[in-house]
C-alpha cells in the first residue's frame, strides 16, 4: 500500500482512509513513544529497584518484577527505613531543605529590590551597573571557589549554612536581577507614575504595585533558584566540605556511591529521595519551571 | 532520648530557615525606615543606593573580587607565596592528563551539542503531530529536573556490571547478553566510558532543547507550510528548507547554552569514575588540582581558562542585551 500526502485530508473519513493514514503517521508515534520509553525506563528501574529485597535486587534485573504472576509481597520500604537512619539520608534531607529555602529567598529579596532600581529609579550609572550584570551572568563559578573558600576559611564561614546561603545568593543574583529587571521594566509606566503623583513612596509602589504585578517572573526565578541550590554539589562540595553534620542531600549520595557503590539497595533509595522533592516542583508548578529554564539558560 | 533531639533538630532548621529568609527583608526595612528619616532632597538621592548596594555588596565578594583574585592566583605558586609567570598555564596547555581533558571535553561539546539539539529538534517537529504531545515531552523534559547526580546514580544502575555467567542487573548489560555477547564494563573500558558519561549529559539536556525549539516550531506560521504544501514540497524539504531557517536563531541559542553548559561538566564525571581511566575534563581538573593537590595556582589556571572560553559568550550576550535596550 502505497501512502500518499492527500489522504491526510480530514474531510473523508471512510475504513480505508483511516488505514492509510495510520500507515503515513505509523512512523511518527513510533519514533515519539520510543523516545518518551527510552528517557523514562532508566528512571523507572530505580525506583522500582528502591522497593525490592537487597539480595533480589543483586541476583535479577528489575525487569524481571514483571515476570507474571505479579508479586507484590516483593516489594518493601526497607530501603527507605536502612538509607534515611542507617546512612544519614534524613538529616541530609532537612539540611537540604535548611540550605535551599534561605538561599531562595535572599536572592529573590536582594533581586527584587535591586531589580526595581535599576528598573524605575533614576541614578548615575544604571546603565553601567546592568550592562555589567549581564556580564556577570556566564562568569563560571569555577572563578570564585579558591578565594572564597580562603576568605570563608579566615572568617570561620566554611562548613556554616550561613556561608552557603551566601554563596549561593552571589551565583544566583546575576540570573535574578537580569530577569526581573527585565520583567519590571515593562510594566505600564502610567500605572507607577501615577502612584507616585498621588503621594506613594518607593517602598509602597514596590510592595503595592511591584512586586504582585510581578509574581510570573518572581515565580519563575523562585522554582529555577530552588531547584539549582537543591541539586547542587559543587557549592556544597567546597564550602562544607566534610562536614556531614550539614551536609545535603547531593553530597550525602555521592559518598554513598563512593563507600557503598555496590549496596544498589541504599543507593535506589538514596537517590530516590534526592530526587523526590524536585520531581514534585517540577510537576507542580511545570510551566513557572518551563518560563524559568528559558530565562535562565544564560547562568554562569 | 533520640526523639526529644530530633525535635530539636526539626526546631533549630525552622529557626534557621526563619532567620536567614526573614532576616534579608527585615534588612530592607529597617534601611527604608532609616531613609525616610532624612531630609527630602537626600532621600532620593540615596534611597536608589539602600536598594542597590545589598546586591552590589554580595555581588562584589562573591563574584567581582574572586575572579580578579583567581586571576592573579593563577600566576603565583601552588601556595600563592611567589610569582610563577606563564608556569602554571604552560603546564595546562602541555600536562599529558591535563591534555586528556581538553580531549574529553571537546569530545563533551561536540556529542553533547550536537546530539541533544539534533535529537531535540526531530522530537520538536514530530511530537508536534501526536495527540498525547504534553505527556510526551513531560517524559522526555523530566530529566531535567534531576540533579547530576541522581542522575549519576540512576546511570550507574544502568551500566551495572556482573561477570560473564551471573545474571546482567544492569539494563545495557542485560541487553548485551541476551544478544549474545560478553558484557561490558561501560565506566572501566577506556573506548567507551567516556561516551557512557556523555550519554548522561544528553539525556539530561535533550529535553531542554526539545522544549525550546518545541515553542519556535510552533511560532512558525501555519500559512508559510501550507503554501510549500500547495506549491508541492515534501515534509523533509519542509523541514530543511522551512523549518530549520526559521528557527536558526533559537537554534544557536540553545547551542550555545548547552555549550557552556558542558564546559563546566562535573558533577557527572567526580561522582561516576571520579575522573579516573582516562574521563577527566577540565572543570573536574581543577577541582583535583585543587583539593587533592593542593596545588591553587595550577587550579586558577585551568579556572581562567574556563572563563576565556566563555568570554564570546559574556559578549555575545551584552551586545544581544545593547540591541534590545535601544529598541526599547
Amino acid at each position: 500500500m502505497t501512502a500518499r500526502p492527500d489522504a491526510r485530508s480530514r474531510q473523508s473519513r471512510s475504513w480505508m482512509d483511516r488505514v492509510e493514514t495510520w500507515f503515513t503517521t505509523a512512523p511518527v508515534h513510533i519514533v515519539v513513544v520510543a523516545i518518551a520509553l527510552l528517557w523514562t525506563l532508566p528512571t523507572a528501574g530505580l525506583l522500582i529497584s528502591s522497593f525490592r529485597q537487597p539480595d533480589a535486587l543483586l541476583e535479577s534485573g528489575w525487569w524481571t518484577v514483571f515476570t507474571p504472576p505479579l508479586d507484590l509481597g516483593q516489594f518493601h520500604l526497607g530501603n527507605y527505613g536502612d538509607v534515611l537512619t542507617g546512612q544519614g539520608m534524613g538529616q541530609a534531607f532537612l539540611n537540604s531543605l535548611i540550605i535551599t529555602i534561605p538561599a531562595t529567598v535572599m536572592p529573590i529579596a536582594i533581586a527584587t529590590f535591586a531589580a526595581y532600581a535599576l528598573a524605575w529609579m533614576r541614578f548615575p550609572g544604571r546603565q553601567l551597573l546592568f550592562v555589567m550584570i549581564v556580564g556577570l551572568l556566564v562568569v563560571p563559578l569555577q572563578m570564585t571557589l579558591i578565594p572564597v573558600l580562603r576568605a570563608y576559611n579566615t572568617l570561620g564561614l566554611a562548613g556554616t549554612f550561613f556561608g552557603v546561603w551566601l554563596a549561593h545568593t552571589g551565583y544566583g543574583l546575576p540570573l535574578g536581577i537580569y530577569l526581573l529587571r527585565n520583567y519590571i521594566g515593562t510594566l505600564p509606566r502610567d500605572l507607577i507614575e501615577a502612584a507616585a503623583v498621588d503621594g506613594a513612596s518607593h517602598l509602597k509602589i514596590f510592595t503595592r504595585i511591584v512586586v504582585p504585578l510581578s509574581t510570573p517572573a518572581i515565580a519563575s526565578f523562585t522554582v529555577f533558584q530552588f531547584l539549582w541550590v537543591w541539586n547542587d554539589l559543587l557549592v556544597a562540595l567546597v564550602y562544607l566540605g566534610g562536614n556531614q553534620d550539614v551536609a545535603p542531600v547531593t553530597l550525602v549520595l555521592r559518598n554513598l556511591v563512593g563507600d557503598r557503590g555496590q549496596d544498589w539497595h541504599l543507593l535506589t533509595a538514596g537517590a530516590f529521595i534526592s530526587m523526590v522533592v524536585p520531581l514534585l516542583v517540577f510537576f507542580a508548578l511545570q510551566r513557572y519551571f518551563v518560563r524559568g529554564l528559558l530565562a535562565g539558560s544564560v547562568k554562569g | 532520648m533520640p526523639d526529644a533531639n530530633n525535635l530539636l533538630r526539626l526546631l533549630s532548621a525552622i529557626a534557621a530557615i526563619v532567620l536567614g529568609s526573614g532576616g534579608v527583608i527585615a534588612l530592607f526595612y529597617a534601611a527604608n525606615i532609616l531613609v525616610n528619616r532624612l531630609p527630602y532632597q537626600w532621600r532620593s538621592r540615596i534611597l536608589p543606593w539602600v536598594y542597590m548596594v545589598p546586591a552590589l555588596a554580595i555581588l562584589t565578594a562573591f563574584l567581582i573580587l574572586p575572579t580578579i583574585r583567581t586571576i592573579i592566583i593563577s600566576f603565583q605558586d601552588q601556595r600563592s607565596e611567589s610569582w610563577v609567570g606563564l608556569d602554571n598555564y604552560l603546564f595546562a596547555f602541555t600536562n599529558s592528563d591535563m591534555l586528556i581533558a581538553f580531549r574529553n571535553n571537546i569530545l563533551w561539546l561536540v556529542l553533547v551539542t550536537g546530539v541533544s539539539v539534533g535529537l531535540g529538534l526531530i522530537i520538536a517537529v514530530l511530537v508536534d503531530r501526536v495527540r498525547y504531545e504534553p505527556v510526551a515531552k513531560a517524559l522526555i523534559f523530566l530529566p531535567m529536573a534531576i540533579s547530576f547526580v541522581g542522575a549519576s546514580v540512576i546511570w550507574r544502575f544502568v551500566y551495572a556490571y556482573q561477570p560473564p555467567g551471573i545474571e546482567q542487573i544492569g539494563l545495557l548489560n542485560a541487553i548485551v547478553v541476551a544478544l549474545g555477547f560478553e558484557p561490558i564494563g561501560w565506566l572501566v573500558n577506556k573506548g567507551v566510558n567516556n561516551l557512557a558519561l556523555i550519554a548522561i549529559m544528553i539525556w539530561l539536556q535533550t529535553g531542554f532543547a526539545m522544549v525550546l525549539l518545541s515553542s519556535a516550531v510552533k511560532g512558525i506560521p501555519q500559512d508559510v507550510i501550507e503554501a510549500a504544501r500547495m506549491d508541492g514540497a515534501n515534509e523533509l524539504q519542509i523541514f530543511w528548507r522551512i523549518t530549520i531557517p526559521m528557527i536558526s536563531s533559537t537554534i544557536v541559542v540553545v547551542s550555545t547554552t548547552i555549550i557552556v553548559l558542558v564546559l563546566k561538566v562535573f558533577d557527572i564525571v567526580f561522582v561516576m569514575t571520579g575522573g579516573n581511566l582516562d574521563t577527566d575534563v577540565i572543570a573536574s581538573r581543577m577541582i583535583k588540582e585543587m583539593f587533592n593537590f593542593r596545588n591553587f595556582g595550577r587550579g586558577s589556571a585551568i579556572a581562567v581558562i574556563l572563563l576565556l572560553a566563555v568570554i564570546p559568550v559574556m559578549a555575545a550576550n551584552i551586545r544581544r542585551f545593547q540591541q534590545q535596550e535601544t529598541n526599547r
